[in-house]
């Protein structure tokens, strides 16, 4: 199959490939040596290959990658770019929510996307947010203390800025 | 460096996994991950019949298919490995499938493409003819089916506790296993009740989000494999001898495993991509699908008809137990399941006489294994529930009659060996504590009805088992761990730190943990069955207390202090004259154990017992029979801690686990075929399953003999957790189910009648 040139922005740095039109999203991603989205279900039912694409989540398996040209997309490897980790990923951290750490990447960024739209969220708002993430080591109890944890490092955080 | 007498410092510390930043970023190391120069990728072509005669394979069209590298047939196998066949227990499972297939998703042919998608079109194009023969899938129509799954039977001969095995000629009996303790026909006829039950489980699937994968590579005259194993050394020993070499020849990688259960044990696809990379000289790498996992390995079925004989006073006399395994149409390791989980199948009590008949039964389903628990969550679920229906019978409390049969340290389980160091009493009396059992309950109203239950279980170690362990510490005071017990996301390579650090007073955070790699990390069994805390921790401790007796040797031939410890790089600059030098700490471990004779009796069955339990609340709607549960306790005695909030995480986490395998989760089968190897139809829990309220309770317990008094805990919390939700569904609405899962189907049929 012949392959197209694409153009988009990864992680905030520009990226051109070469793309077969049944690449998928998470199939580039591998090419360009980034594993932080996953093939887990293969079928959009897990959320492990979860990216946002123009700061919306993409479940990564079943996106095509041809669609991404002129597109900003963002994956987990991108939150740290500082060298600071983001106050999600502390959070997993301090509260301990993974084991595997396999669905990781995809709760993450699914958390990230929650607090940006809704910085103080129910556990009930967030098991609904988070009902299409799915985590065989069954760390949720975590993962939702992770998301309160979360919610008040960004509130400290902008009330440092303030 | 430490003092020995000083009380423990980073043993009991809660610090995170030390990968988390790995994890969090995305950059954790899994197989996965792995892409290798000039790989080409592999694609299994699966039988549609569940048993036959393989009368053809046409490959033609998918050789020729551009793009395609080579298409592998079991015959191709046989160029690198003659005698193709591999298993723990029994050499019954080949390569790929010869003269005859025995499950419906059996692997018979690979495509290999430099193109995953290349390789997966072309194997639709290969053509395979069998011969059906007749198929049995019931576990209990496999005592006695003409249809017999294997011919011949060749015990492996691999693991001391399975030396005995030889399998039966002309039937589907993999293993029977007896224990005949007392007299229990006597018992019998002289009791003042007596309760007869049966029960049954279902096929499920471990689903790690990482799917089973391996990849192969050759290299001069020797071989690489990477794969996503649970036990690196049995692959490099397994693969070795398939190939007829030395073991030195084949090198097994592991990285962290996205997730493990007991699906990545023994060999999965290591033995097929090591043939697949020796006959195409490329790296070859094997993904399966979600679906694939389902055609792989599974959780046993199971049916388990459980007789009590109880006296006046509400005391269990005699247990009879007759437990029938379905373990597929490949042994795996379901003899170990039948045997090491059989003998525990009279449960956590003191009962003087018990039979136990206990069969491993080949079907042609797709192979069953370890699944957390190793058979005992299978167990407890009958054993539990029976004990629930006997206090009902009764009339007595449940948690009563428990406490009045429960089995206590310094009493003789029915194996004859002695208790020791088992805090069952403490898990129930935690459990009642936490589930508040004395005091009123609310009971519901209108049509949505309350309920609660609880349940406990143990488990014996698999046993004898070695680890073997070295400790590095180079010539700055710098430490190394070298282990081959695989961190699949239970924090082993953090605990181990943890152990080597409390040894040596150094941080837990600077000590280099290595992953498995068998060119440089020694022996281990395996990891499962919640071993390695235990085994590969006390080997561990040994190692790195061995490389502290050789540093404060150093030290006192220098005249320097008795103990080097804190002056660690001195020592080095003044033995080797400059920062030169390594001292290496190797340490063994392999408990004692004592084989059970004829009646299967032991006095020494179990290096440790691991003892778990599970208090729920739930509310039904008896108009549905959807059930929501309210509340989740476990409790667990795992020895003294290692790191308390890791192990909080795996109580909580196995029970949800085994929640989905009581509730939801279940393989359909059709035919022999999985109707729903699928995420979308195979239901595990999500974040909306999961109760409101779970409480995680560690007994204050210790093991004499663990490191630092800790033992096993992964599987400890599944134990409980269907019998509770069983007892708490009667005690809400009167209906008892018998098998599982307990789905809100099962429960409305049983409140308003059967299918119409
Ligand atoms: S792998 Fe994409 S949703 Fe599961
Ligand atoms: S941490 Fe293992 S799947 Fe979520």
């Amino acid at each position: 199959m012949t392959k197209k040139p694409i153009k988009f922005v990864l992680n905030g740095r520009e990226v051109q490939a070469f793309v077969s039109p049944d690449d998928s999203v998470v199939d580039l991603l591998r090419e360009l040596d980034h594993f932080g989205a996953r093939e887990s279900c293969g079928q959009g039912l897990c959320g492990c290959c979860t990216v946002l694409i123009d700061g919306v989540s993409v479940t990564g398996c079943l996106e095509l990658a041809l669609l991404l040209d002129g597109k900003r997309i963002n994956t987990v490897e991108g939150l740290d770019a500082d060298g600071q980790l983001s106050a999600v990923q502390q959070a997993f951290i301090d509260t301990g929510a993974f084991q595997c750490g396999f669905c990781t990447p995809g709760f993450i960024l699914m958390i990230e996307q929650l607090l940006d739209e809704n910085p103080d969220p129910t556990d009930d708002e967030a098991r609904d947010y988070l009902s299409g993430n799915l985590c065989r080591c069954a760390a949720y109890p975590e993962i939702l203390s992770a998301v309160r944890n979360a919610a008040m490092k960004r509130k400290t955080a902008q009330g440092a800025d303030a | 460096m430490g003092d020995k007498t000083m009380t423990t410092t980073e043993v009991g510390r809660s610090l995170p996994r030390l990968e988390a930043r790995q994890k969090v970023t995305g950059r954790a190391n899994y197989t996965h991950n792995l892409k290798l120069p000039g790989m080409v990728h592999a694609k299994v072509f699966r039988s549609t019949v569940p048993h036959g005669k393989i009368l053809s394979i046409d490959t033609a069209e998918a050789a020729s298919y551009p793009g395609v590298a080579a298409v592998v047939t079991g015959k191709d196998i046989l160029d690198v490995v003659p005698e193709p066949y591999y298993g723990p227990a029994f050499h019954d499972q080949p390569i790929l499938a010869l003269n005859k297939v025995r499950y419906v998703g059996e692997p018979v042919a690979v495509v290999l493409a430099d193109d995953p998608r290349i390789a997966a079109e072309a194997v639709e194009l290969i053509d395979a003819v069998y011969e059906e023969l007749p198929a049995v899938y019931d576990e209990t129509e496999a005592m006695t089916s003409d249809a017999v799954v294997h011919d011949e039977l060749k015990p492996a001969g691999t693991f001391p506790d399975l030396k005995h095995l030889n399998g039966r000629k002309d039937t589907n009996i993999a293993l029977d296993f007896h224990l005949k303790q007392g007299h229990a026909d006597a018992a019998f006829a002289s009791a003042a009740h007596v309760f007869a039950h049966s029960f049954q489980t279902q096929q499920t699937m471990h689903t790690p989000m990482e799917p089973i994968i391996s990849l192969a590579e050759p290299s001069g005259d020797r071989l690489i494999i990477h794969t996503a194993s649970q036990s690196p050394s049995f692959v490099r020993s397994e693969v070795a001898r398939l190939l007829g070499w030395s073991e030195n020849r084949v090198q097994v990688k592991v990285g962290h495993l996205g997730g493990g259960f007991g699906a990545k044990l023994y060999i999965k696809l290591e033995a097929l991509v090591a043939a697949l990379a020796l006959l195409c000289r490329r790296p070859v790498r094997l993904s399966l699908s979600m679906e694939e996992q389902f055609y792989t390995i599974s959780k046993h079925a199971s049916t388990f008809h459980i007789k009590s004989a109880v006296d006046k006073d509400g005391r269990i006399t005699a247990r009879k137990c007759e437990v029938l395994w379905n373990g597929g149409a490949y042994a795996d390791i379901g003899p170990r399941v039948t045997q090491k989980s059989g003998f525990t199948a009279t449960g956590p009590y003191d009962i003087a006489a018990a039979d136990i008949d206990s069969y491993a039964l080949y079907t042609n389903r797709p192979p069953a294994g370890a699944l957390r628990g190793f058979g005992i969550p299978q167990l407890v679920w009958a054993y539990e529930s029976h004990t629930d229906l006997i206090a009902r019978e009764l009339g007595m409390d449940p948690v009563e009659f428990r406490r009045r049969n429960i089995l206590k340290d310094g009493r003789p389980h029915v194996t004859g060996t002695v208790m020791k160091d088992a805090a069952i009493d403490a898990v129930l009396e935690t459990l009642a504590e936490r589930m508040r059992w004395s005091e009123p309950f609310d009971r519901g109203e209108g049509t949505v009805k309350r309920g609660r239950g609880v349940a406990i279980g143990f488990k014996a170690c698999v046993s004898p088992t070695t680890s073997v362990a070295t400790v590095t510490v180079a010539a700055d005071g710098s430490v190394t761990l070298h282990h081959a017990t695989v961190d699949m996301g239970q924090g082993s390579d953090t605990a181990m730190a943890q152990i080597v650090a409390e040894v040596l007073g150094v941080r837990t955070e600077e000590i280099r943990v290595v992953d498995p790699d068998t060119d440089v990390t020694p022996y281990d069994m395996a990891t499962l069955g919640s071993r390695s805390t235990f085994h590969m921790g006390n080997a561990v401790r040994k190692a790195a207390e061995h490389a502290r007796t050789q540093l404060d040797d150093m030290a006192k031939s220098l005249g320097m202090a008795e103990t080097a410890a804190g002056r660690v790089k001195e020592v080095f600059r003044r033995t080797y004259g400059m920062q030169a030098g390594t001292v290496v700490g190797v340490g063994t471990y392999i408990p004692e154990y004592v084989s059970p004779n004829e009646d299967g009796l032991s006095d020494n069955v179990t290096p440790f017992w691991m003892i778990g339990g599970t208090g729920v609340e739930v509310e039904v709607d008896t108009e549905t029979g959807r059930t929501k549960l309210l509340k989740m306790v476990n409790a667990a005695d795992l020895g003294t801690a290692l790191n308390p909030r890791i192990v909080e995480t795996q109580l909580s986490g196995a029970a949800i686990m085994q929640l989905g395998f009581t509730v939801s989760e279940e393989m359909i089968l059709d035919g022999g075929q999985v109707t729903n190897a699928s995420l979308a139809d195979y239901k595990i829990p999500g974040i909306k399953d999961i109760p409101p309220v779970i409480e995680n309770c560690i007994v204050d317990a210790h093991t004499e003999t663990g490191p630092f008094g800790a033992k096993g805990v992964g599987e400890s919390a599944t134990f409980g957790v269907s019998p509770a939700v069983a007892e708490a569904i009667q005690d809400a609405c009167g209906v008892r189910l018998t098998r599982l899962p307990m789905t809100a189907e099962a429960i409305f049929h049983a409140l308003h009648g059967d299918k119409k």
